[in-house]
């Protein structure tokens, strides 16, 4: 490694001030900065192609202090999938940190600083593995030429320990404390002089430590806020202290488009502690991420605004809203089933699907239903902002930063500059809290009471009535078998609002992002494939939930390749081994107009060896093929999504009151390179708990365009005894691949895998979700 | 005027009687380790012990809340209450960490009340509070490790 000053750049000693506000005077830091030889703006895929691109700076993401503490700041919005602990992880291995002595600091809003800070698409760690391991590499570096310099010894000899330099011949040792002030003169070298740490001298990264399928392997290192949450100190939305608040809800139009026409608030303002009502503008279709306009309560207390709301008597105007007051969820699935007969769109189209059906010898055809969700996070929306002086202050659970910095200054008026948006502990997202209505429905109160502290509260009834709505879909699939029970031709047509109509006139077709998720990659080796998108309207917010398209695309085409595989009379497993074909990589611009999460398709293209594999180790893992009692059956689906890899196969045993015990789940994943294995456990966990949920009782369903649940009594999410008794994950160990995404891709097998077994368990095929009381009868 | 026994602590508070228990100790007394989840009881994040029985303080008006209301702010000084928030450290329990004070609170109360219980009571007494980043596997195996430690004492 070369080490001449020729190759490193000065610092640049203005851009010390960000030190300001971090423990004072006697902070030190590694003030210096990178050249930037990769361009983001340059770049197609991946990271640097994201807004604000990626950033590898030391000074921005790695603090020391002269006391030794090591503060890294985690520019991603943490809800639950560990990425503060993830995250400083990297960081804190790389260094040489002791796990004991770092702490992290939420980044604000700024992505010109922090590069891109939106939390969605399962990119955190697969974007910021290596920016944040260079970043670390770059300050350990720096304290290593510090000690060399003060012991005036060659670099050669020096090497870092935990939490300290060494100096090898003399054992002289110098503390990261001890080193900051020096380091922090020095200059940052560039990245080509940067030596990443071995598999071997890691200590953290790629280990499987913690609780690991049922058994504890080490405790060490533990979540960055485990303490706080369990202690009740953990600062999620509306837990951060503001000076003397007001707080806040919203009456909003029950349809999608209605409008305020009139309301009378004179039983509201009796109540004890109301303040004032406002009324709130709506922005009318397509809403984006704008407020939907109502009537605030404002009171000296959450309670008082919720009763406050409870006595306003309002009179909508449905006028604006047009088709969407006549929405009724029954109506409309029949309305889609009966579009799925004929062709639509086509998106991809390899052989003569319809001659092949035809000469089929026998043929299998089926319809599938998804029905709209929410994601329901259990810390409703809340957001908190205050303004003064032609300045915005948001502290809010909030996935998008930057957007939520946009829309709130959009919604006042301001530049973006004038707008700090603070982010808080998510209380879960699952990609509602994507979506900054609720920060801009605060700002918009908060301008009503310059200078005072203003909390904006959902409640559950809003969260349910007012989710921006996983689309409901409709999936109708057809395929011709020969004599023996080879598939010849596969006909899919999927029919779902899309989330294109949230920003634009309705397209009512689904986009390259929403087809690239599962359904132009159809991975089968067929002759005669066709798949085509006939049009769907929305007529409520569509938004994305976890995982997204991916879950009818997955839920239709895994339950109907088993089908189909009744239908050949084989074995499940063999018979999509079959049909997936020998290992081969599809590029997914090869199969039409397609989306690849972002990453480049020569890099992350879908590779069938690899489904092959984890399709094989969930079901060796599980006992494939083994006897089971009557009423009991193992069911198997699997799916690429987030350029990751996930097979389930579940153990499930139906019994006589058609209740669905779930006995044992064996999940195996491919995410490529893995950081921090325990936390892909916990997602993987997390994921399967909430797709049993969309396959057995999760449903939202309208009438005249109004939601029709309120709360947990009738919008239904998985509680513990509807989570399986085991659950085995199996990480395939995939080091030189590309990292792959964690958080999204373990759900969308999760529904088409339950159902497959309750087919196997009873015979009785799920083709509309949830199943409820399906097996009741 | 109505007093509160919160943690030890007396606390007397101008509100109505209808308020609920959960919005008098967030917005008023201004503790926030209790979390509003659905305010109808149907999740369990606001859970907090009333003379040791753990209720829904969503749904509890305080004039109710008469006796000694324990939060999870109280609960590392608890003798079961930190069993409970180490094993849930151990396990590597929390994801976002919105609705597992009220887990823990609900936990704690159903290991005073039954300190060995077999995995049915577990799944029964728990199956009030909701989890929707799904840790129920990891929530049952913590109860279960505090239930054995307990046996060896």
């Amino acid at each position: 490694m070369s080490r001449s000053d020729d190759k490193l750049l000065l610092a640049n000693v203005s851009r010390r001030r960000f030190l300001m506000g971090l423990a004072g005077g006697s902070a030190l830091v590694l003030a210096a900065r990178w050249d930037m030889p990769l361009a983001n703006e340059k770049a197609q895929f991946g990271a640097g192609a994201m807004p604000g691109g990626w950033v590898d700076d030391p000074n921005v993401f790695i603090h020391i202090d002269s006391d030794g503490t090591v503060t890294v700041v985690n520019n991603r919005s943490e809800m639950g999938q560990g990425i503060r602990t993830s995250l400083v992880l990297l960081a804190a291995d790389e260094l040489g940190a002791d796990w004991d002595r770092v702490k992290v600091r939420q980044a604000e809003a700024n992505q010109e600083k922090y590069g891109n800070q939106n939390t969605d698409g399962s990119r955190s760690m697969r974007h910021w593995y290596d920016p944040m391991r260079r970043a670390a590499a770059a300050a350990r570096l720096m304290l290593e030429q510090a000690a060399a310099n003060q012991w005036s010894v060659p670099l050669h000899e020096v090497r870092t320990d935990i939490h300290k330099v060494i100096h090898i011949p003399s054992g002289k040792e110098l503390g990261f404390g001890e080193l900051a002030k020096a380091a922090r003169g020095l200059d940052v070298p560039g990245r080509n002089d940067l030596v990443l740490k071995t598999a071997d001298e890691l200590r953290f990264i790629g280990r499987e430590s913690g609780y690991i399928n049922g058994k504890l392997e080490s405790a060490y290192p533990k979540a960055i806020d485990g303490e706080d949450i369990v202690t009740g100190k953990a600062i999620f939305g509306a837990d951060v202290e503001v000076e003397n608040p007001l707080y806040a809800v919203i009456a909003r139009p029950p349809v999608y488009g209605s409008k305020l026409e009139s309301y009378d608030d004179s039983e509201t303002l009796k109540v004890p502690g109301v303040q004032k009502t406002l009324e709130i503008e709506g922005t009318g279709q397509p809403a984006g991420f704008s407020p939907l306009g109502g009537v605030a309560v404002v009171a000296t207390n959450t309670w008082a605004a919720i009763e406050g709301r409870r006595k306003l008597k309002i009179q909508w105007d449905n006028g604006p809203a047009g088709d969407n007051a006549s929405y009724t969820s029954e109506s409309y699935r029949k309305a889609l089933e009966e579009r799925a007969q004929s062709p639509g769109r086509v998106i991809r189209e390899n052989g003569d699907v319809e001659g092949a059906l035809k000469q089929a010898g026998k043929t299998v055809s089926a319809t599938y239903y998804m029905p709209h969700m929410a994601q329901s996070p259990m810390e409703p929306m809340v957001a908190t902002v205050v303004v003064k002086n032609g300045e915005a202050e948001v502290w809010a659970p909030v996935q998008n930063p930057r957007a939520t910095r946009d829309t709130v200054a959009g919604r006042l008026g301001m530049d973006r500059e004038k707008v700090r948006v603070n982010v808080t502990l998510l209380g879960g997202g699952f990609g509602r809290k994507s979506k900054p209505d609720y920060a801009a429905e605060a700002a918009s109160v908060a301008q009503a009471f310059e200078g005072r502290p203003v909390r904006l509260q959902w409640t559950r009834e809003d969260d349910i009535h007012h989710a921006y709505f996983h689309a409901v879909s409709v999936d109708h699939l057809e395929a011709g078998l020969d004599s023996d029970g080879n598939a010849l031709a596969w006909r899919h047509r999927t029919l779902s609002p899309s989330i294109g109509s949230l920003f634009a006139p309705d397209p009512e077709h689904k986009g390259e992002f929403e087809l690239g998720m599962g359904f132009n990659t159809m991975p089968f080796s067929i002759p005669a494939i066709r798949l085509e998108n006939p049009p769907a309207p929305a007529h409520v917010r569509i938004g994305w939930f976890r995982s997204v398209y991916n879950l009818p695309h997955a839920w239709a085409i895994q339950s109907f390749a088993h089908e189909v595989s009744v239908a050949a009379g084989r074995d499940h497993r063999d018979y999509v081994l079959e049909l997936l074909g020998p290992g081969r990589e599809i590029h997914n611009l090869t199969v039409g107009d397609g989306w690849n999460y972002g990453e480049d398709p020569d890099m992350h293209p879908i590779d069938t060896g690899r489904m092959r594999a984890v399709v094989e180790k969930a079901t060796a893992a599980a006992g494939w093929g083994k006897e089971l009692p009557e009423g009991r059956g193992m069911g198997l689906a699997f799916h690429h999504s987030f350029v990751s890899y996930t097979a389930i196969v579940f153990d499930v045993e139906v019994d006589d009151s058609g209740n669905v015990i779930i006995h044992r789940a064996d999940i195996a994943f491919d995410c490529g390179r893995q950081a921090n294995p325990e936390r892909i456990h916990s997602q993987l966990e997390g994921a399967c708990v909430m797709g049993i949920g969309v396959a057995l009782m999760s449903e939202v369903t309208f009438k005249h365009g109004v939601v029709q649940q309120d709360n947990f009594d009738t919008y239904l999410l998985p509680r513990m005894p509807d989570a399986p008794k085991e659950i085995h994950i199996h990480l395939m160990d995939r080091q030189d691949e590309p990292m792959g995404g964690v958080g999204e891709p373990g759900l969308p097998p999760v529904a088409p895998a339950l159902c497959n077994a309750i087919y196997a368990a009873t015979g009785k095929r799920i083709r509309r979700l949830p199943v409820g009381d399906q097996l009741k009868a | 005027m109505v007093t509160l026994n919160i943690n030890g602590e007396q606390h007397e508070l101008d509100v109505p009687d209808n308020m609920p228990l959960l919005w008098a100790i967030r917005d008023v007394v201004g503790m926030k380790g209790t979390k509003f989840g659905c305010g109808v009881s149907q999740c369990g994040a606001c859970t907090v012990h009333l003379n040791g029985t753990a209720i829904r303080s969503c749904v509890t008006p305080v004039s109710a809340a008469k006796g000694e209301i324990t939060t999870i702010e109280a609960m590392a000084e608890d003798p079961v209450g930190s069993k409970v928030q180490q094993a849930w450290l151990d396990l590597g329990v929390a994801q976002c960490g919105y609705c597992q004070g009220g887990q823990i609170m609900n936990a704690t109360a159903l290991l005073k009340r039954t300190p060995n219980p077999d995995t049915s009571e577990i799944v029964d007494a728990m199956a009030g509070n909701l989890c929707r980043c799904g840790t129920y596997n990891r929530i049952l195996a913590a109860i279960e490790r505090v239930a054995g430690k307990e046996d060896q004492a």
